[in-house]
């Protein structure tokens, strides 16, 4: 199975500007309601452009081996 | 990396607007600290009065907020009574090239080893919108209500005519470049600027319909140009486009070397 | 043994002498900007400071020059900036920095005349109100006035130890004609100079409070840089430095901030008295002008007149007990200053208007003599 990108985001400090699901190069978002939606993650290739785009630190991108690693 | 190590979490969120890429600006900032392994003792950030001017009271660093336009010449003391502090300036367009014009010109005359990172969002953003001085001529303000008469400062050749060791500029958009130019900027034994294009779509965008953050970034990607493509385009042809990259990036002893060799003279005259 | 000359005399001008006492105090970083009759205190330095490990630096202009020191201050060094009228004017912005964020500097005027740029090579003491409130806001501030060149260096030693001590900007107000007088003085052997640092802090940096509100009123401040990372702000703040909106946090920052002069005035305020005490006419004075008043005292004792002189060395805070003690007796008071009446209005404010008060005021850049002085005390 292919291992997947562990992707959170920090409600209490988005503010929706959508700037993730605009530039993530593989459409991994979606637009919610009030917030983006993880919908592809499995698409997801780690290059972490939304970590590094999200201008609010709302969303932390942890790479599929450090994710199962569980490291720092 | 964890950028909450360098965050004061409990001022988080920042105040900056949705949409606004102030934030982008500071996690690029970050990441280059992180990147260079400094202690966050050895960090002083230093600012004057705006939205960007407000990145000090987020990170754990020796935060200096200080009066409007004057950042630079705060730092400029503490540096040199300190200097081995890494001194890093945050400042906007208007706090650097208005009221703080003076102050910017003549520390990159004098080239003290300063990075001063601006945050160019072509308006007073916190202030309501009025017209900054990089606010381009026609643009809206609320100061300039039927768009605006003034030409604008381009603030990286500004920096450069003025003696900067070290001057870049690039967009929010592409964070690549912008990470690379601190990381040159940090390393500079010198004055270095880094120009960050940065959308305010509350005071700026939304005046003048340019959308909301995201269509304001979709502009940066699609209309930045590198400085030596810049080169071969005619003038009309770079209208309203943003030229990035690195304008200078030349070795010259800073203030404190040759204040340095001051010392020398005056000790071997006085001796 | 006699013929062995005196190593601590010296022949100064009262700038050079300031320039000297603030070497003598621990000032280590000098930011300026040229301006007559202040620049031969930058000059000294810029002459000095590269022998002795210090910093001079020549800024762009005064607001930057202010701004200097306040970085310089809260790098940990003991920093001045001296100027005049124009200049001051200039300053006062950041001088209102220095107030809110209680960052200690030195900041030295040689007063010209004025308004504007006036009389750049004549003497003045037009600034008094400009010192007290030039800088927007409810603020404490630390006036001292030199009258003679020796006492331009005792008092630039004490005005640093007043800013450390109090943490805050401490101004010097001399004027052209104590800054350009030339005098042969003997300066106190360096071991003799009592000299006060900063409070440093006790507390470890995880439990520091920039302005902590304890019984000191004085809240112990770290340097950038050791170890204790912390924000300063123009922004009304917290005891943690960090701004507030919160009534409550921002009146107790502010009455302490106040607090400071009101506790302390005693230790902040000096004058000096002569031939007070069976006195008929009390005389004030300060600065140069104090030395034209002493004359005209020592003249009127000689004509029978019952003069005394009170020399305010510190002017804010207003030496209002100090007169207080002294006017009683009195028939009338005499308050001579080159300006049209700026410290007499506090003289009548202290004294409640029970005693005439004759003001000998002069704004046209001469001196004023003891013999118009001499006048008002006999008339």
């Amino acid at each position: 199975m292919k291992k997947i990108s562990k992707i959170t985001i920090n409600e209490k400090w988005c503010k929706s500007c959508e700037i993730c699901v605009q530039f993530c190069p593989k459409k991994v978002y979606d637009m919610g309601r009030f917030y983006p939606v993880i919908a592809r993650p499995e698409d997801c290739i780690a290059c972490k452009l939304c970590e590094k785009l999200c201008p609010d630190f709302a969303i932390t991108v942890t790479s599929p081996d450090k994710a199962e690693s569980n490291k720092k | 990396m964890d950028y909450l190590y360098y965050l004061r979490k409990e001022k988080m969120p920042h105040i900056w607007c949705d949409g606004c890429g102030h934030g982008i600006i500071l996690k690029s900032i970050l990441r280059v600290i992180d990147k260079l392994g400094w202690e966050k003792d050895d960090i002083a950030m230093v600012s004057g009065i705006g939205c960007s001017s407000r990145t000090p009271g987020y990170v754990d660093f020796n935060t200096l907020h200080t009066t409007h336009g004057r950042a630079i010449a705060f730092a400029t003391g503490l540096k040199i009574v300190k200097p081995n502090l890494h001194v890093i300036v945050v400042s906007g367009d208007g706090d650097a090239t208005a009221i703080g014009g003076n102050h910017f010109i003549h520390a990159a005359r004098r080239n003290i080893d300063l990075t001063v990172i601006i945050y160019n969002n072509y308006i007073y953003g916190m202030t309501g919108g009025q017209a900054s001085p990089t606010t381009p001529i026609g643009k809206k303000a609320s100061t300039a209500p039927y768009g605006n008469p003034d030409a604008p400062f381009d603030i990286s050749r500004l920096a450069q005519a003025a003696g900067a060791a070290y001057v870049a500029r690039s967009t929010v958009y592409h964070v690549g470049k912008t990470d690379r130019y601190i990381e040159q900027a940090f390393l500079k034994k010198g004055f270095s600027v880094v120009e960050v294009m940065t959308p305010c779509p509350t005071s700026y965008g939304r005046r003048n319909k340019e959308g909301n953050g995201v269509e304001m970034m979709m502009f940066q990607k699609k209309n930045s140009v590198g400085v030596e493509r810049a080169q071969k385009m005619s003038e009309e042809e770079l209208q309203g486009k943003i030229i990035t990259g690195v304008f200078v990036d030349k070795e010259q002893n800073n203030y404190l070397q040759r204040y340095d060799e001051v010392i020398d003279k005056a000790k071997q005259i006085n001796q | 043994m006699e013929n062995i000359p005196n190593p601590n005399v010296r022949m100064w001008q009262g700038n050079v002498a300031c320039a000297e006492g603030a070497i003598a105090a621990g000032c280590r970083f000098f930011a300026g900007y040229p301006i007559t009759p202040s620049s031969e205190i930058a000059e000294v330095l810029a002459l000095r400071f590269p022998v002795i490990g210090g910093n001079f630096i020549q800024m762009e202009d005064e607001i930057a020059a202010m701004g200097a020191i306040i970085g310089g201050s809260l790098g940990g060094a003991k920093t001045m900036t001296a100027t005049s009228g124009p200049g001051f004017s200039l300053k006062q912005e950041n001088i209102g920095f220095a107030v809110m964020a209680e960052v200690p500097c030195v900041i030295v005027n040689v007063q010209r005349g004025g308004p504007s740029t006036g009389l750049p090579t004549h003497a003045a003491q037009s600034d008094v109100m400009q010192a007290r409130w030039g800088t927007h806001g409810d603020h404490p501030i630390i006036v001292l006035c030199p009258s003679s060149v020796r006492e331009t260096y005792d008092l630039t030693i004490r005005a640093f130890n007043l800013a450390e001590k109090y943490r805050m900007p401490v101004i010097l107000l001399s004027d052209e004609i104590i800054g350009h007088l030339t005098e042969k003085i003997e300066i106190p052997e360096p071991s003799t100079i009592e000299i006060i640092d900063r409070k440093k802090p006790t507390d470890t940096p995880e439990n520091y409070l920039p302005y902590k509100m304890d019984d000191s009123d004085i809240p112990a401040m770290a340097n950038f840089g050791e170890g204790y990372r912390y924000h300063v702000t123009g922004l009304a703040h917290d005891e943690t430095g960090f701004p507030t909106n919160d009534p409550k946090k921002i009146r107790a920052q502010m009455l302490r901030l106040n607090r400071k002069i009101q506790r302390f005035r005693n230790d902040i305020v000096e004058v000096e008295t002569f031939n007070t005490d069976d006195m008929d006419v009390l005389v004030i004075s300060f600065g140069s002008t104090a030395r034209s008043a002493k004359r005209a005292v020592i003249n009127a004792r000689e004509k029978g007149v019952k003069a005394g002189l009170l020399r305010l060395k510190t002017i804010w805070p207003f030496p209002d007990k100090e007169i207080e003690a002294l006017y009683k007796p009195v028939r009338k008071i005499v308050v001579a200053e080159m300006n049209l009446g700026q410290i007499a209005h506090e003289v009548e404010w202290a004294t409640r208007r029970e005693k005439p008060v004759v003001r000998v005021n002069k704004i046209d850049g001469e001196p004023i003599t003891p013999n118009e002085i001499f006048e008002a005390i006999i008339s």
